[in-house]
């Protein structure tokens, strides 16, 4: 194939106006282009995510506007685990950046404890739960509370599937997998994690803020 | 896509790689397409059924006793049991027909071959969503086996009667199977766009901009982005409901419902919640199965008048501005449900707008058409059918989008005239289009073309018996979901006009039978193709060799120099220059 393209424009009696320079061309099959994929996918997927929070979002302003709700205290538990998901991300980001600069000792410490921060945050969640229940607010007492539960349910499956995509990845580092500078795990395994921590605080703002 | 996808890289594969788990998007589109030829019988055959109690309401018959005990046991269709027939008929043509059809098979297919790739973006994730979707359909059939039958709340499940477990037989295990079904559906869906998407951005073959894309791609792009951006609503919606039907909360519920004596325990929840939920998925939903038979059309018409598209540019301006319009028009489905008159008229009015691009989409085929030497092709039929279908049905869309209008028309049978014109029939017509026309490049082999000439004269013919007629019912106040019409004296008159519909629904339905058996005999008998390119067309997918591998070009993947539509072009020493021939050296067979 040519490498230099000398393309006139299209002589169609409607014919698209295309530059001859063909600014978006891009080479098949290198591992950059792979990269860049998975990247892409990635954040399209996001945006998707994106999509269902923002649909119990508005459900949720609709309903709280009925005159059976009642507005629920934050457990002080919340507070915990809100620490614990930021210091996740902070964990998270020394492990990319032990990655990046080629320490596997590193990356695979701060990745395990960015597991475990996670696992933390699952069991606090589960821990609020109780602490509401045995104040007698359980998912079906009052609109808010069934908000409380839902949300925080489905944020916490995403977080779930998070813990399971670091784990995947340390057992790829583990098995000398990942080459820096080249391998893209890591990186979208952190555009994940970090997404999930901001629907998080996110969704605090949203139950108890608005 | 890498080395490990060209046909080097693939030694033999077992039967179960190739066939069953297999990674080809090639095969995984065949695969769709067997699903939902089978789901399509199944759906078609319940819409027989409901026409046969529309058009002989109350007929009495030994043998269907025999054939479902419960829902005609005493040989006379029960309301429920037909309650459950249209519901279920919408569900699986909706979803796991038109979606899966030109979107997940024909998607699958053609993406990667029109945009030079070697196979999807994600084929994993691509074989994972269709072995998520036949779950999925599995689940939606083995409902109708439960106690209380399938889902009877109707395609849209709306609350109380999909949240509340004790309405009807329908609403109780039948309706839980249907969410699944539909969880497993939205999951399959989502990754399909997914890879549909990142595919389409990423992976084009050298040359080959966003502005040389063939509109079928385009429509397959837009398509992608409408449904990452309105299944997850669908999602949400399906969850809050799941939890109504079983944890006892009051998210769609209000207050002060009965069940026979017993007051419910639900306060406050808002069952028109789950509407705005439900179509904000469901008007995108429409296009998802409509763009891409738009854009098969434009491509087949393009082929067969061996012209340019007309206007190609703006056909892409029109998908973008249909598919991003879609997205604020969901309130004209709910004019009637007490919303603010004023939000009515806003829905109204971008309502009215989708007019204006759809109106650009049909001008520019007309100008394609007009005073072309058309090439009568089944395929070519079959996209002259959908431009028709797309008319007929567009106006009848200006009618209910008015909210003033559509306070008359509100779930009368004019709609179901509307919308079997408009989306299930371009759906249908535009997979019947795509099926004819890539057939010979999907199995080698010709499909046999006395038999589709047949096949589309009875479809289109009878397809119009059945559904223009509706329209007069409907004006005439002939309610949508109506299990009886003779209930109401002033729809007695009317009856004529039913059974007629029915006789129609009948042939139409069983000359469907034409297409399976030309589908499958051709499979094994049809006349072998000889050239890669029997339609002369321009696009990259018939570059291909006859029998293509998993990598789908032999050598290196073609290079593309032009814009998909350059039939009649000066240089051509034939009539068309396909996208690979290189400028000034124009060669066509």
């Amino acid at each position: 194939m040519a490498q230099t393209l000398t393309v006139p424009r299209s002589k169609g009696p409607d014919g698209p106006d295309v530059p001859p320079e063909l600014g978006d061309y891009r080479p098949g099959g290198d591992a950059a282009m792979r990269k860049d994929t998975a990247k892409l996918g990635i954040w399209i997927a996001l945006g998707s995510i994106s999509m269902l929070f923002a649909a119990f979002t508005s459900a949720y302003i609709v309903r709280s506007a009925g005159e059976d709700w009642v507005p629920l205290a934050v457990p002080w538990l919340l507070w915990v685990n809100t620490v614990v998901i930021v210091a996740s991300s902070v964990t998270l980001e020394l492990a990319r950046r032990a990655f990046e600069n080629s320490r596997p000792l590193g990356f695979r410490k701060w990745l395990l404890v960015t597991a475990a921060l996670g696992v933390m945050f699952l069991v606090g969640q589960v821990m609020a739960w109780g602490q509401l229940a045995a104040q007698g607010i359980y998912l079906q007492s009052h609109p808010h509370s069934s908000f409380f539960y839902v949300l925080t349910g489905v944020h916490a499956a995403h977080l779930f599937a998070g813990v399971i995509v670091l784990l995947y990845v340390l057992s790829l580092a583990m098995r000398y997998r990942l080459i820096p500078g080249e391998s893209s795990a890591p990186a979208i395994c952190a555009t994940y994690w970090h997404f999930v921590g901001g629907i998080w605080l996110y969704l605090l703002v949203v139950l108890f803020y608005i | 896509m890498s080395d490990g996808h060209d046909d080097h890289g693939h030694g033999k594969q077992s039967f179960i790689s190739k066939y069953v788990f297999s990674f080809d998007h090639k095969m995984i589109g065949k695969q769709y397409l067997s699903l939902v030829m089978f789901m399509a019988v199944i759906g078609g055959a319940l819409a027989m059924l409901v026409r046969l109690q529309l058009g002989y309401p109350g007929m009495h018959s030994e043998f269907w006793a025999k054939l479902f005990p419960t829902g005609m046991a005493s040989g006379v269709m029960t309301p429920e049991f037909y309650v459950m027939l249209f519901t279920m008929h919408g569900t699986i043509m909706v979803f796991f027909v038109l979606s899966l059809g030109p979107v997940s098979g024909f998607g699958n297919y053609l993406i990667p071959l029109q945009i030079g790739a070697r196979d999807m973006a994600f084929p994993f994730l691509n074989m994972m969503s269709f072995w998520t979707a036949l779950p999925g359909a599995i689940i939606i059939l083995i409902s109708f086996l439960v106690e209380g039958g399938a889902a009877a709340s109707g395609w849209t499940a709306y609350p109380p009667l999909s949240a509340i477990r004790s309405a009807i037989p329908g609403s109780a295990l039948g309706q839980t199977l249907w969410l699944v079904g539909m969880i497993f559906f939205v999951a399959s869906f989502t990754m399909g766009g997914l890879n549909f998407v990142v595919t389409i951005i990423n992976m084009r073959a050298k040359g080959l901009t966003m502005m040389r894309l063939p509109l079928t791609t385009w429509a397959q792009f837009i398509v992608g982005i409408l449904g990452l951006l309105s299944f997850p609503a669908l999602a949400a919606g399906a969850i809050l409901l799941t939890f109504d039907r079983s944890m006892g909360t009051s998210f769609f519920l209000p207050h002060g419902m009965f069940i026979g004596d017993t007051l419910l325990p639900n306060s406050g929840g808002s069952p028109l919640l789950w509407q705005h939920l439900f179509w904000f998925l469901g008007h995108p939903e429409v296009y998802i199965i409509m763009l891409p038979a738009l854009g098969f059309t434009s491509d087949i018409l393009s082929t067969f008048t061996r012209r340019p598209i007309f206007g190609y540019r703006s056909m892409v301006y029109a998908m973008c501005a249909i598919g991003f319009l879609s997205f604020i028009v969901w309130g004209h489905h709910m004019f009637i449900s007490g919303m603010s008159p004023f939000l009515g008229t806003m829905f109204t009015m971008t309502t009215l707008c989708i007019a204006v691009p759809s109106a650009v989409k049909t001008f520019n085929w007309l100008a394609t058409l007009w005073k072309a030497k058309i090439r009568f092709t089944t395929p070519m039929l079959f996209a002259l059918g959908i431009v028709s279908l797309f008319v007929t049905g567009g106006l009848t869309g200006i009618f209910l989008g008015t909210n003033a209008v559509d306070i008359q028309l509100h779930d009368t049978y004019f709609v179901v005239a509307h919308f079997h014109f408009i989306m299930a029939g371009a759906g249908l017509f535009g997979m019947f289009a795509a099926i004819y026309y890539w057939y010979p490049k999907m199995f080698g082999r010709h499909m046999n073309e006395s038999l589709a000439k047949i096949h589309f004269w009875f479809t289109f013919t009878t397809y119009y018996g059945v559904f223009f007629p509706m329209h007069y019912l409907g004006i005439a106040g002939m309610m949508r979901r109506i299990y009886d019409p003779n209930t109401y004296d002033y729809l007695k008159p009317l009856q004529p006009v039913n059974t007629f519909i029915t006789i129609c629904a009948f042939i139409l339905g069983a000359s469907q039978i034409i297409i399976l058996v030309n589908y499958f005999w051709s499979m094994f008998m049809g006349k072998k193709v000889e050239s890669e390119n029997p339609w002369e067309a321009n696009t990259l997918e018939w570059s291909l060799p006859i029998e293509p591998g998993h990598g789908n070009w032999p050598g290196e993947i073609p290079e593309v120099h032009r814009w998909p539509y350059d039939y009649q072009h000066p240089d051509a020493e034939g009539d068309f220059i396909p996208q690979w021939v290189p400028p000034k050296k124009a060669v066509t067979k």
